[in-house]
């Protein structure tokens, strides 16, 4: 192995090893994130006041609660509450994998944020065209994906980038309930060799060029939603 | 179950800790706004060599995670010896001087953003009108321009507000016992996450909701031009 500093005195592959980990959990969390913002989104706009109440139940309480607050929370409590379950029926100790446990935190907590990315989303379609739809005997499974899916992508995109890039740095949280992500090999290259600075620099500006990454794809992707679509020109 | 007496056995103590999250909030928050004003004249500067390095500036603080501008900071500027060995260090040594220096660096980013949003959303009207009144840049800025802005920039202020009050719980990884910290070491003692994260989850909704409660408040006071004018139709 190349020892020195451009190898990071050989902790190089060990960081890129972290960011691996760092971009899964804040992949999967996303996919749970979008799972929960979905829900949420269709429980607000329903029209049973049951299903509103708990869409607005959700949304309050986790916005109300910082993140690794929450984190600490779902994952020591639902530890305990896995294992008191686990007991009743018998089985033995359970220990939770702190990769599911940060994803299913990170996408419970961004769900919520997506809800209502969502529900803006769904709520800026214009009603004549759903109506429309229904009058020409579509299906309201067929108006949900040939009229509402394709534009509600170009409103929630704005919202969903912001959503995102306060996931990706929430993500860093995970290191701190034990899973071995970027942060946590920087933590550990950074106490074996005494250089703190260069290891919390290097992962700043792996984040840093992820979010850059970030918002010129989601960028692309609104433009290329937007197509057809007519903006006011100030020129 | 939930364990009351543990609860009661550490009010004192989530009590202080409620403390030293209130001070981080309002020593970050003080010095982040009076950082913020200068720099979000400067960022919608027609001048690139003041606008392009607030951007930059305010760019890589949104772009990094806070933990890890936290740890650069409280754990990385040890790294070097001309740092350890300036008069600095007994600042930069400190966790309160950390935390305080860089959720101050960070909501200043935040928040120079949103005031110079909301300068560029100045109708052009106001800024010709004190112009043709020949007011100097200083006066149009301190009379015109950004009491118009920092009151349309209120709502997402407040927002920016509550945020960095969440985000004062990453003190708690640098040794300072605010709220999170307290609650991370009755969970060690007590081995319950419900006594512990559950007591700290609700003193933070508590803090979000009076916050939102204060904000509130001050649109009503600051923001009455913008209201509905329902009063007058009667």
């Amino acid at each position: 192995m190349i020892a020195g500093p451009v190898m990071l005195h050989g902790y190089l592959p060990a960081i890129l090893g972290g960011l691996q980990s760092t971009l899964s959990v804040a992949a999967a969390s996303l996919l749970v994130a979008c799972i929960f913002g979905l829900v949420g989104a269709a429980a607000k706009l329903s029209a049973s006041p049951a299903a509103n109440r708990a869409a607005l139940v959700y949304t309050t309480l986790i916005r109300g609660v910082p993140e690794l607050v929450l984190m600490l929370l779902i994952f020591y409590g639902g530890q305990i509450a896995i294992n008191a379950l686990a007991d009743r029926m018998g089985a033995g100790y359970i220990d939770v994998n702190p990769f599911i446990a940060g994803t299913m935190t990170l996408g419970f907590i961004f769900g919520a944020f997506l809800t209502e990315t969502f529900r803006g989303a769904v709520l800026a379609i214009p009603r004549g065209q759903t109506e429309a739809a229904l009058a020409y005997g579509l299906t309201r499974g067929q108006v949900l994906r040939r009229i509402t899916l394709p534009q509600m992508i170009r409103h929630a995109i704005p919202g969903f980038t912001n959503s995102w890039l306060v996931m990706l740095k929430a993500s860093a949280l995970v290191s701190i309930i034990g899973l071995d992500d970027m942060v946590h090999r920087a933590n550990l290259a950074a106490a074996a060799t005494r250089q703190p600075f260069t290891f919390y620099a290097t992962i700043a500006l792996i984040y840093l060029a992820l979010t850059t990454v970030s918002i010129l794809a989601l960028g692309w992707l609104e433009r290329r939603y937007s197509l057809g679509v007519r903006k006011a020109d100030f020129r | 179950m939930i364990d009351f007496s543990v609860i009661v056995e550490n009010i004192p103590a989530f009590w202080k800790g409620l403390q030293v999250t209130l001070l981080l909030l309002v020593i970050a928050c003080a010095s982040g706004f009076v950082l913020s004003v200068p720099l979000a004249v400067a960022r919608v500067s027609p001048n690139p060599w003041l606008a392009r390095p607030v951007f930059l500036f305010t760019y890589v603080l949104r772009g990094t995670p806070l933990l890890v501008q936290m740890f650069m900071v409280y754990h990385g500027l040890a790294q070097f010896e001309a740092v350890r060995e300036s008069i600095f260090w007994v600042a930069l040594k400190s966790p309160w001087f950390c935390a305080w220096l860089v959720f101050t660096l960070n909501t200043t980013a935040y928040t120079t953003e949103i005031f110079a949003g909301a300068l560029r959303a100045t109708p052009s009207g106001e800024l010709e009108a004190a112009r043709s009144l020949g007011l100097t840049d200083g006066a149009m800025y301190r009379r015109i321009l950004l009491p118009s802005a920092l009151r349309r920039a209120l709502p997402q202020y407040g927002n920016e507000v509550v945020m960095m009050m969440h985000a004062t719980a990453i003190a708690s990884t640098v040794t300072l016992v605010e709220i999170t910290r307290v609650a991370r070491d009755v969970y060690y003692n007590h081995l319950s996450a419900v006594e512990s994260f559950g007591v700290a989850a609700v003193i933070y909704f508590v803090l979000t909701f009076s916050l939102v409660g204060l904000f509130k408040l001050a649109e009503k006071r600051f923001l009455r031009h913008l209201r509905p004018d329902t009063a007058g139709a009667l």
